[in-house]
């Protein structure tokens, strides 16, 4: 495998599409999800969103997806989630193509998470996060008492026990993403999906639900998640996708593809990139500079 | 890494005790129910109306045939059909309001009234046999819902209005064609049918009438309380609930099929009853949360006593009965101002 070095610490040159194509070709047994040139366009007549995607994640990847709006983030997403059956290409969830699996097959091994919205009923928070167990029922009956407690201890382990019978909607968007997280994991599908989880996040809240996410990872899951943001990228994400005009234009470890170049490439702006140590480690920022770019 | 979110944490919420409430609830409507058996122009004490109501299991003493005439068939199968009807356009409400994730819509605002209405009248007009009146105020009122809902997917812009305007566009359609049929129809047995039909009254409903609502309701409520926590996950939206395992697109289709069929069920027996669908599940909201598990169910018991209550009135309050559409009319709305001044729970 060479789009993506085995240990993430050693910074890795990869960028061009022609690389992650010819990569993805070749399947492994350990990825968990693989797409491999997908391409989408929205009708007949449009141009193609994704032209020709491919990528693959094995268990433990913290995969930061980035680009600037309407690259096709979400489109990809929608595709590998089984929202849209129509693309072109090929993705294999556990090796089967995702396009055999009911929603149902699907929601056993992918988790989605979408951007905290305002919900339009106030369910309680217990509520929300059982709903994630909608799976594992069948199709006529509810969740029983011992679903009740896994949802609790859900909710505990993330530190928002005490929501449990909050509306879902008076409490604050950090701790509504925390709650869309807990109903991940009661879902017990291996793969999360997150689309942007930090927009509408107040900077303490960002930093709380990426700590979690970054946590899950450790623990064998695989999350892919988009966002605006390199800082999160540089500090928890051990592999970086770059998504523009509809392709895969780098794909390695943050370090290796996240720099000044990049960044103008992607984003249209002049940044610098430096590096700085705390007792923590090595650490990465990105400021924009004034002067460049607009 | 932070374990808690100190400024916002909230005191630990108990969960309401849901289960006494129901408890309550149930009693009251059973309360209703017995209470309405005395209530009438031809008095009947609540002792009277039990000792009657049992007089088959239990040897009380001969009642006379007035008491039994005027339990059996007149006010029994009448507050059996005021439950029925009440039931039936509260659970609708609630299943259409959780489908199209919107608090505001029920089964007037989206046209399946006005729709049902349309199809009952051609169907008098018509001369159809009383089964066929139904059938054609349920293919009206599919007809109804079907449009509003297409018109609302393909106008642009806010989904929550446009769905409101279908409605309306759809209603104020079927509503111009009930009044041709009624400007064209026979002004001396015709007309009077269906302006009375329209106006929503269960005066001389029979004992066949109520097996008719209970087997049609039955029909299409027992799916709805069987999927009801399907229901909740609808309310998320197509693609959290395909993302949670949900086959959106059936379960839409069943919840249409089964809330418009008990729709026009309620309003083939009844004639055209509004507002019940929009408040009673906003006050069972309030009471019993937003969980369909429970509102299902609460909307189904709070409806049926609800409307126990105001047929009661219809027939006691004044000497000429009241249409009962026009005391919900009278009683809903101000109920409804009410709750979207004060906010109750935001939903």
């Amino acid at each position: 495998m060479k789009h993506y070095p085995e240990n993430p610490e050693t910074p890795f040159k990869s960028r061009t599409a022609e690389t992650s194509a010819a990569v993805s070709s070749e399947a492994r047994s350990s990825d968990v999800l693989s797409l491999s040139d997908v391409t989408y366009r929205y009708g007949k007549r449009q141009a193609d969103v994704l032209k020709g995607v491919s990528f693959a994640a094995k268990p433990g990847d913290f995969i930061a997806v980035l680009g600037p709006n309407g690259v096709g983030k979400s489109t990809m997403f929608k595709c590998l989630l089984g929202f849209f059956k129509t693309y072109g290409g090929d993705i294999r969830l556990g090796g089967k193509d995702i396009r055999t699996l009911s929603h149902k097959e699907i929601a056993k091994q992918i988790a989605y998470i979408p951007q905290s919205t305002y919900p339009t009923f106030n369910y309680e928070v217990l509520d929300v996060v059982l709903m994630g167990m909608t799976a594992q029922l069948s199709a006529l009956s509810s969740p029983k008492k011992e679903h009740t407690r896994r949802a609790e201890e859900a909710l505990k382990s993330l530190g928002i026990g005490h929501l449990a019978h909050a509306g879902f909607g008076e409490i604050s968007g950090g701790e509504r993403q925390l709650v869309l997280i807990a109903r991940a994991l009661v879902q017990d599908a291996k793969i999360l999906i997150m689309d942007e989880p930090t927009a509408n996040l107040d900077y303490g809240n960002q930093f709380r639900v990426m700590c979690r996410v970054e946590a899950l990872a450790h623990e064998g899951y695989v999350v892919v998640l988009s966002t605006h943001n390199p800082e999160h990228a540089f500090l928890y994400a051990d592999r970086v996708l770059i998504l523009n005009g509809g392709e895969v234009t780098a794909d390695g470890a943050p370090d290796a593809v996240l720099d000044e170049d990049m960044m103008r490439q992607v984003y249209g702006i002049d940044v610098s990139i430096k590096e700085f140590s705390d007792e923590e480690g090595t650490h990465r920022v990105c400021v924009p500079k004034r002067g460049g770019g607009f | 890494m932070p374990q808690t979110t100190p400024h916002l944490i909230r005191s630990n919420r108990k969960a309401p005790n849901y289960k006494l409430r129901f408890i309550i609830l149930t009693a009251l409507a059973a309360a209703c129910f017995l209470l309405s058996i005395s209530a009438g122009r031809y008095g009947i004490t609540p002792y009277e109306v039990i000792r009657t109501l049992f007089s088959g299991i239990i040897p009380f003493d001969q009642m006379t045939y007035v008491d039994w005439s005027a339990v059996f068939n007149v006010r029994l199968p009448r507050i059996c059909a005021a439950f029925l009807v009440g039931a039936a356009l509260a659970t609708a409400g609630a299943a259409y309001q959780g489908m199209f994730q919107n608090p505001l819509v029920s089964p007037d605002i989206l046209g399946a009234s006005a729709g049902a209405g349309f199809g009952a009248a051609l169907a008098i007009f018509t001369h159809q046999p009383p089964v066929l009146v139904t059938v054609f105020a349920f293919t009206g009122a599919i007809i109804a819902v079907f449009a509003a809902y297409t018109v609302s997917r393909l106008a642009k812009g806010n989904a929550t209005l446009s769905l409101v305007l279908g409605g309306v566009l759809v209603g104020g359609l079927f509503a111009a064609g009930t009044s041709y049929i009624k400007l064209v129809a026979d002004t001396a047995n015709q007309l009077p049918e269906i302006t009375y039909w329209l106006m929503g009254g269960l005066a001389g409903i029979q004992t066949s009438d109520v097996i008719f609502a209970l087997i049609g309701i039955a029909i299409g409520i027992i799916p709805l309380i069987i999927l009801r926590w399907q229901l909740n996950v609808l309310t998320l939206g197509d693609d959290e609930a395909r993302s949670l395992g949900v086959n959106t697109r059936r379960l839409r289709l069943i919840t249409i099929i089964c809330a418009t069929l008990i729709t026009a069920v309620a309003v083939s027996v009844s004639g055209i009853i509004g507002w019940i669908g929009l408040v009673i599940p906003h006050f069972c909201r309030m009471i019993f949360g937003y969980d369909y598990r429970r509102l299902i169910p609460a909307a189904i018991i709070f409806g049926g006593a609800f409307l126990i209550l105001v047929d009661d009135v219809a027939r006691t309050a004044a000497s000429t009965e009241i249409p009962i559409g026009i005391l919900t009319a009278f009683i809903g709305a101000p109920i409804f101002a009410w709750l979207l001044i004060s906010g109750g729970k935001r939903s």
